[in-house]
């Protein structure tokens, strides 16, 4: 019976409630009428790391510092900006941890460099098997 | 050899077991430093957030004396917190200015009545787009601004009673 009520009264909680009074910024949820444009915004949406859920895009997250980003996001593709030069904007802010694209940087190279080696590693070992099967 | 070779790859499966379960169970509460810390203040110009203390521009923050700016919300439970050591901070001689996100006037108005104004300038940050163009990634935070309007210290999270002696002691490193 308590954890029926522990779990009633989780649910009333009401944890959005705690964030802000103020409605969504004018293009939080409002897609571009260009579609175009919208696939652009969405697509860098999608690879933006959210800073309140941080396991979240700010695409998936319903925090209102997100619904701001991606308002953001939407009215500068508008203006002209290209989605690469907004990603490196809010880089230069909160460093590669924002954007869950990988980069190219040095740090980066063995995650590049796995499948290739993992490649190489498996046709290593097929090979291996099926001079073996010849000779049998 | 041929029998350890065997058990290798369970034991490579166990460790990464161990690993995600280490995972599973550590706060996932990563704290993200601004990239602007050492560089100038981002350009911005604010409207007035509370009725009794004038708007705040980026321009007004370069002063020649460091300066405290404390990004805050009146919907923030840790900034009513943190008030106290504000208060704290500008009896000490502090000069404190402010950004209010995602607020409105009458809201605004409220928390500081009671809770306390030791601002002397109050932005209104309404959609959170100079909180983001600082690298700031919640409410609240404090930046110290030196003279000549640079970033030379970012506090994430409220400010508690230990933390006050740290920030008077930055802020007088601060020219």
């Amino acid at each position: 019976m308590r954890y029926w009520l522990a779990l009633l009264l989780a649910l009333i909680a009401g944890p959005l409630a705690a964030q802000t009074a103020l409605p969504p910024a004018p293009w939080a949820d409002r897609q571009i009428p260009d579609a175009g444009q919208e696939r652009q915004a969405k697509a860098l949406m999608e690879t933006i790391r959210c800073l309140t859920c941080q396991s979240q895009s700010i695409a998936d997250s319903n925090a209102s510092m997100a619904g701001d980003m991606r308002s953001q996001i939407r009215e500068r593709i508008m203006a002209g900006e290209r989605p690469e030069q907004i990603r490196g904007w809010l880089i230069s802010r909160y460093g590669d941890w924002v954007s869950y694209e990988p980069t190219a940087d040095p740090i980066l190279w063995p995650l590049w460099l796995a499948p290739l080696a993992l490649l190489a590693l498996g046709l290593l070992l097929l090979r291996g098997r099926i001079v073996r099967r010849k000779d049998a | 050899m041929r029998t350890i070779l065997i058990w290798l790859p369970l034991a490579l499966f166990l460790a990464f077991i161990g690993l995600f379960a280490a995972g599973l169970f550590q706060p996932d509460d990563h704290i993200i430093n601004s990239k602007l810390v050492g560089q100038p203040l981002p350009a911005f110009v604010l409207p007035a957030a509370a009725s009794d203390r004038p708007a705040l521009a980026s321009t007004q923050l370069a002063t020649g004396k460091p300066r405290l700016l404390n990004i805050f919300a009146s919907w923030c439970v840790p900034c009513a917190a943190e008030a106290p050591q504000l208060e704290a901070l500008r009896a000490a001689g502090a000069d404190i200015d402010a950004i209010a996100i995602r607020d409105a006037r009458a809201d605004v108005d409220a928390f500081l009545a009671r809770y306390g104004n030791p601002y002397a300038r109050i932005g209104l940050d309404a959609r959170s787009s100079v909180q983001i163009a600082l690298g700031s990634s919640g409410v609240p935070e404090t930046f110290i601004i030196d003279g000549r309007g640079r970033i030379a210290y970012q506090h994430i999270g409220d400010i508690r009673a230990d933390d006050v002696p740290m920030i008077l002691d930055r802020l007088k490193a601060t020219r």
